[in-house]
């Protein structure tokens, strides 16, 4: 009986073996030697140098979690309350906002960031709004500054902004998930034990809706930290990312697949443990999420 | 009599064009266990939820010590609630469900000048658990405060719920099918438990249920509700022995429901027969609902017999037999020790006491005839109606 149901388990298996466990298995090897050329060819030999070689890109470590960290939280600020609104309303609303929230999602990733080059550029969208209603005007007289256009693009801020847009459908769903399905009797007993309205919310909604919280934290988290694309359409080689070092080491100049290796491997690491970490923080809510 | 507390009066509850709550007049009294009993879609529900604060009456008020609370909202009433699944708090333990309300502070009413001035007052971390760990001791949870309230069974979490609910010292509290989701045996205990808690601390119930069983064992004050309206309210002696109209009389306990004429004071016709009565007040030769309850009928030989009729049914039910008699093609139910075969020719007779006479309403001739026990059966036995018409009765209460 119990064999024949792990039967079913087999393609899963075979398919996470193939394409999760050798790759990681791959990428260890890889992170843990370096390539020697010698007269007869190339060779590989093991060493810790990949590693003990990291300290050059701290900078781009803390620029990657910082800017992941600033993206998730202002993910968080506007999701929340979107989520909220929407499991509050009525299921009218629900589908429009639900409708809304999905839409872009249907575009090509790379199509939307390059919209968003469009609107930020020097003489992009916004920079000539701003010259038509006279911003710029008035800000050169206030400040007696003589700018032709205000920097967004290539600026830490544009990065940020891309992987808001991009990633806030993955905060606003999990929250509102919990949200919608919450018990609405849970709210009316609160009010009954004498809690207003904030203390409903501070009481009641928000530790339960701690799960989805946590849940949707870790899909804005994981993604804004390893994104390359974003990054550098965006941002413009200044604020350099992770996924740009990583990937400049497998496909551009600085090739080097051990090192690009060694790189990914000290951020799993580390996501793994910020993951570990924001769990234990939501212990007893069952049913956090890790992606 | 103790003095009135809440006064419902003239409510009116609409939804769209759905009347729930058809012009309510109703006194509740301090410290009395009232009842309100009813099939689902009744109103008993959303009267509650009125007193609560949950709903606001689309017309008539809500009076609480004679002040008017119709916009109050829930969390400022001194009303408390027991609601029906126990809406207990999945994120606490069980000390904390019951210590939820003490920590929202307490409503002291202070005397500034002329006006009333209320103001919430923090009570002290010491008050919160000797007041949280009294109450666990009366609902008999002592020892149980650390554990999650999702590892309880149901009456553990029955008992939470009233603990969380009484631990306001509310005026009023307020139950909603308390015991619906407990075993038969466990809710006779609750029953009992719950009348003990009353009394003991002094507080106005009021219980919402469906089951009449539970109504006559527990209250003070019945309140029959049905279609919006409150058909009958008295003491369960009162709604048992006396039922104001032929659904109060149904609903409540078995009854054989005729068709019967007033002649005189004191004097019934049913099936061309007089019979005597004790009531009186009628107008002379007027059309009434007389209802006989199945115990007060005795099964005597087919010639000392009143009435004649042939047994079609027998049930055994322990104490006694369930015995369907049809007379002149209406099957009444008698309850009896004596065992009569199915086909068997019977008589009986009823004393005076045993007959109670009503005026016609809008129910009469719907219920009192025992072909089936309920007029479910017999819808669902019946291809033609549709069975649309009881959806969503539930859903509202």
């Amino acid at each position: 009986m119990k064999n024949k149901r792990s039967l079913f388990a087999v393609p899963y298996v075979v398919w996470m073996a193939l394409f999760v466990v050798i790759p990681i298995v791959i990428m260890l090897v890889y992170s843990l030697t370096v390539a020697v050329t010698t007269d007869g060819g190339e060779s590989i030999r093991f060493s810790f140098e990949n590693f003990t070689g990291m300290g050059a890109y701290v900078s781009v470590f803390a620029r990657s979690f910082w800017l992941a960290i600033i993206a998730t939280l202002v993910c968080l600020l506007i999701g929340y309350p979107v989520s909220y609104l929407m499991a509050r309303e009525g299921a009218g609303f629900q589908r429009v906002a639900m409708a809304l929230i999905m839409l872009p999602m249907w575009m090509n990733f790379l199509l939307r960031t390059y919209s968003w080059m469009s609107i930020l550029e020097n003489n992009g969208l916004l920079n000539q709004l701003f010259q038509k209603l006279g911003i710029i005007a008035l800000y050169n007289n206030l400040t007696g500054q003589n700018i032709e256009y205000f920097q967004m693009i290539r600026t830490p801020g544009a990065v940020v902004l891309g992987m808001v847009y991009n990633y806030l459908p993955f905060m606003i769903l999990p929250i509102y998930s919990v949200l919608s399905k919450m018990d609405q009797s849970l709210i009316e007993a609160a009010q009954d034990l004498g809690a207003g309205t904030a203390d409903v919310f501070r009481r009641v909604t928000l530790p339960l809706s701690l799960p989805g919280v946590l849940s949707g934290v870790t899909m804005v988290f994981v993604p804004s930290v390893s994104t390359f694309a974003i990054s550098r359409l965006l941002g413009g080689g200044t604020s350099m990312m992770l996924g740009d070092l990583i990937e400049s080491q497998f496909l551009g100049g600085a090739y080097n697949p051990h090192l690009g290796a060694a790189i990914s491997m000290v951020m799993m690491v580390i996501v793994v443990v910020c993951m570990l970490v924001m769990n234990h923080f939501g212990e007893g809510e069952e049913q956090a999420v890790m992606l | 009599m103790s003095k009135e507390l809440i006064r419902l009066s003239d409510c009116v509850m609409t939804y769209d064009d759905d009347v729930v709550l058809d012009h309510i007049d109703l006194t509740i009294r301090d410290k009395e266990f009232l009842t309100l009993l009813g099939p689902s879609g009744c109103g008993k529900t959303t009267t509650l939820r009125i007193i609560g604060g949950f709903l606001t009456p689309t017309s008539g008020d809500v009076l609480f010590d004679g002040k008017r609370i119709n916009d109050v909202p829930p969390h400022k009433r001194l009303v408390n609630t027991v609601f029906q699944r126990y809406a207990l708090f999945p994120h606490l333990n069980v000390f904390e469900n019951v210590a939820f309300g003490l920590r929202m502070g307490q409503t002291v009413i202070e005397q500034e000048g002329d006006a009333e001035v209320r103001r919430k007052v923090k009570i002290p971390e010491g008050e919160i658990r000797s007041r949280v760990m009294e109450m666990l001791e009366i609902v008999n949870l002592k020892g149980f405060e650390r554990r999650p309230v999702t590892a309880l069974s149901g009456g553990q979490q029955q008992r939470v719920a009233i603990a969380r609910a009484l631990v306001n010292r509310p005026k009023v509290l307020l139950l909603d099918e308390p015991l619906g989701a407990l075993d038969m045996r466990l809710r006779k205990d609750m029953q009992q438990e719950l009348k003990r808690i009353q009394q003991e601390m002094e507080i106005t119930f009021i219980y919402v249920t469906h089951d009449q069983e539970e109504a006559l064992a527990m209250s003070d004050t019945v309140v029959v509700m049905d279609g919006g309206r409150i058909q009958q309210v008295g003491t369960p002696e009162d709604i048992y022995n006396e039922p104001k109209n032929a659904f109060v009389a149904d609903f409540i306990g078995e009854s054989n429901i005729i068709d019967g004429v007033m002649r005189a004071d004191g004097v019934v016709e049913i099936f061309n027969r007089k019979f005597q009565c004790l009531d009186k007040g009628f107008e002379k030769d007027e059309p009434v609902d007389v209802v006989i309850r199945p115990e007060d009928v005795d099964i005597v030989s087919e010639a000392e017999g009143q009435l004649k009729g042939t047994v079609t049914a027998v049930t055994f039910k322990g104490v006694h037999y369930d015995t369907i008699v049809d007379f002149y093609g209406f099957k009444w139910l008698i309850q009896t020790t004596d065992f009569c075969p199915e086909g068997s020719r019977i008589g009986i007779k009823i004393d005076p006491d045993g007959f109670h006479v009503m005026k016609k309403s809008q129910y009469s001739g719907m219920f009192g005839d025992y072909s089936s026990y309920s007029e479910e059966y017999d819808e669902i036995n019946d291809p033609t109606l549709l069975d649309e018409e009881e959806e969503g009765a539930d859903d509202e209460e």
